[in-house]
């Protein structure tokens, strides 16, 4: 915050201000509700801001030099934030699997039953690692392909700190029992009124940066983060519309009712994996990918007819969670077929990035943050594959409410979510913080193995245990009765439940791995050491793999 | 003409479908004029300069 100038820093002050008083005013009005509990968090979390915006308040005002370069602060204070929550939601994931193993381990506290920790974990890992991820890395990318600066100081802090400040309200909420039971949509009405607020101040920097840009077009990672942002506010305002009980109580209403209510929640459902989890993440895959590799993209035309095959189908494919309910037999066909349509740009998306590696497969091999990156691409065309045929209404007729969704959701979420991403930070970080590489590629090859060894022995267990699962509940014995009880099944899974807690935990240590590969690599006091080629014309830039590498 | 759920069914059945040709022809002529051509393989090397810093 120490290039923040006098007027934004007293803006700052003012907005700190305010929400202090409105945290007061929640407290006052919830009293012993949760809105009271978290009235209070609200005015800690502003104070305490308040208290980092005032020691450094009276300092010397920033020199005018720092315009001419690119305003990373709140990136670096966004890699922090990200690895934070990748490690407290990927622990609660861990201890929610280990509970379906060994039920106890719930301590006979309401707190930490299943039904809260679960949402504790899903929103722990989207949005606390998955969106300071995307947050942080669109801050990247957005500056570096427009050749701009962010449009100003102090937005980008607003949306970091207010966006985390919503993931602890959400959470928090979710461990005192406060929960709208809309999936992925947990959160209560006043944490996702201040979500909207901070949504629009994102899309706004944004947009506002792009304004900016003295590249003539906007490279594509960035029309898929703007995607992300545009149609994550759109999900988000209207799959939340709600009337609390009044403004002192926690509890709200949803103002759909009925199958509507069921149609809106899986529009928004399945647009936030698309929206939240694919569209923000290609756009990391379409930056960090050619980066890394030093090739540009296989076909730049791809990506963008995969860009608008991704956007517009996904809008429809919904549906495909509620085959077999009272919702409209055209709706769900409907669904079904844009969600076998989707292979098709999902498909071209994967294709785009593994064959921008074809020349480059030796690096693959010598370099662990690539192989991160190829084994992402793995997945995502792996796991769209698996959604597109888990939409067809026969086999979700096998699949649905069993753990098989379970083990496709992971695939998404490990394999390629969280493994884009963690290729990302291992190109960003040595580049925002000017260092050669990271602190050791040894850690880097570690986590890469724990991260791949953990997924497939998650994905694996899943898939056996939900297939078996589903199996057992349509048994029929000759006489029209069902052959096993819905505890024989329980105990069935038993086995995989322990190997999905396993897998689980070697994705947890490869994310602490992580976390302190990066914190060395930061710590490290190396000075700047990236070689600045910027006087060589673009057409003679070394790209195509004229760095060498240890194998060459 | 009252706003009945058939109404709804028909625009979303058809009208929709004929959104979905157009707008993909859009895109299609969008990829693929030839004019475009420079500005994407302008692009796609472009994030290969270093130059660390915003462009005056």
């Amino acid at each position: 915050m120490g290039q923040l100038t006098t007027g934004e820093r007293d803006f700052g002050a003012i907005i700190l201000i305010v929400l202090a008083i409105i945290g007061i005013a929640m407290a006052a009005a919830g009293r012993a509700d949760v809105l009271g509990i978290h009235g209070a968090m609200v005015l800690l979390y502003s104070l305490a801001l308040l208290f980092v915006l005032f020691s450094g308040a009276f300092g010397t005002s920033p020199s005018p030099a720092r315009l001419t370069r690119y305003y990373d602060d709140p990136i670096k204070v966004g890699v922090g934030l990200t690895l934070f929550w990748a490690i407290f939601g990927m622990f609660i994931g861990v201890w929610a699997a280990a509970q379906l193993a060994w039920p106890s381990l719930n301590f006979d506290t309401s707190w930490a039953s299943f039904g809260r920790i679960r949402p504790a974990h899903t929103s722990g890992v989207i949005f606390g690692f998955g969106g300071n991820a995307l947050i942080t890395t669109s801050f990247h990318v957005v500056q570096r392909t427009s050749r701009a600066r962010l449009a100003d100081q102090l937005s980008p802090w607003i949306v970091l700190f207010g966006f985390n400040l919503f993931c602890l309200i959400a959470i928090s909420g979710y461990f005192l029992g406060v929960t709208q039971s809309k999936e992925y949509a947990e959160a209560e009405w006043y944490a996702d009124i201040w979500l909207v607020i901070v949504w629009v101040t994102y899309f706004v920097l944004y947009v506002r940066t792009l304004a900016r840009r003295k590249e003539p077009h906007i490279y594509v990672a960035n029309w898929y983060y703007l995607a992300f942002i545009l149609v994550v506010a759109i999900l988000h305002i209207v799959n939340n519309l709600a009337v609390p009980l009044s403004f002192a109580h926690a509890k709200s209403y949803t103002v759909w009712a009925g199958v509507q209510d069921s149609m809106v929640q899986w529009w928004y459902g399945h647009n936030a994996v698309a929206f939240f989890l694919t569209a923000g993440f290609l756009a990391m895959l379409y930056y960090y990918l050619p980066k890394r590799a030093e090739r540009p993209i296989f076909s730049y035309r791809l990506s963008i007819l995969s860009f608008w095959g991704i956007t517009f189908f996904y809008m429809w494919a919904g549906s495909h969670h509620l085959h077999y309910t009272a919702l409209p037999h055209w709706v769900q066909n409907l669904g079904m077929t844009f969600s076998v349509m989707l292979l098709v740009p999902s498909w071209a998306s994967a294709g785009n990035a593994l064959l921008t590696l074809n020349g480059a497969w030796h690096k693959v091999r010598d370099d662990a943050t690539l192989r991160f990156i190829m084994m992402a691409a793995f997945f995502y065309g792996l796991s769209t594959f698996e959604g597109s045929f888990l939409a067809i209404r026969p086999v979700n007729a096998l699949s649905h409410y069993t753990d098989w969704t379970v083990g496709h959701v992971h695939a998404g979420a490990l394999g390629w979510v969280a493994m884009i991403t963690f290729g990302s930070l291992y190109t960003l970080v040595p580049a925002i913080w000017k260092r050669e590489r990271m602190y050791s590629a040894v850690l880097v090859e570690v986590h890469f193995w724990l991260a791949l060894a953990g997924t497939l022995i998650y994905v694996f267990a899943m898939w056996n245990s939900g297939i078996i699962q589903g199996l057992m509940w349509r048994t029929y014995s000759p006489d029209n009765t069902l052959v096993y009880s819905f505890v024989d099944t329980l105990l069935a899974m038993y086995p995989y439940y322990i190997a999905r807690a396993f897998g689980g935990l070697l994705f947890l240590i490869g994310a602490i791995v992580a976390a302190y590969n990066i914190w060395m690599t930061v710590r490290s006091s190396a000075t700047a050491t990236l070689p600045l080629d910027e006087d060589l014309p673009v057409d003679e830039k070394p790209i195509g793999g004229a760095t060498p590498t240890p194998a060459e | 003409m009252a706003l009945t759920h058939e109404t709804l069914l028909e625009g979303s059945k058809m009208w929709g479908l004929f959104y979905l040709i157009g707008f993909s022809i859009c895109v299609l002529i969008y990829t693929f004029l030839p004019s475009n051509r420079e500005r994407f393989e302008r692009a796609e090397r472009e994030i290969f300069d270093e130059d660390d810093g915003p462009w005056k």
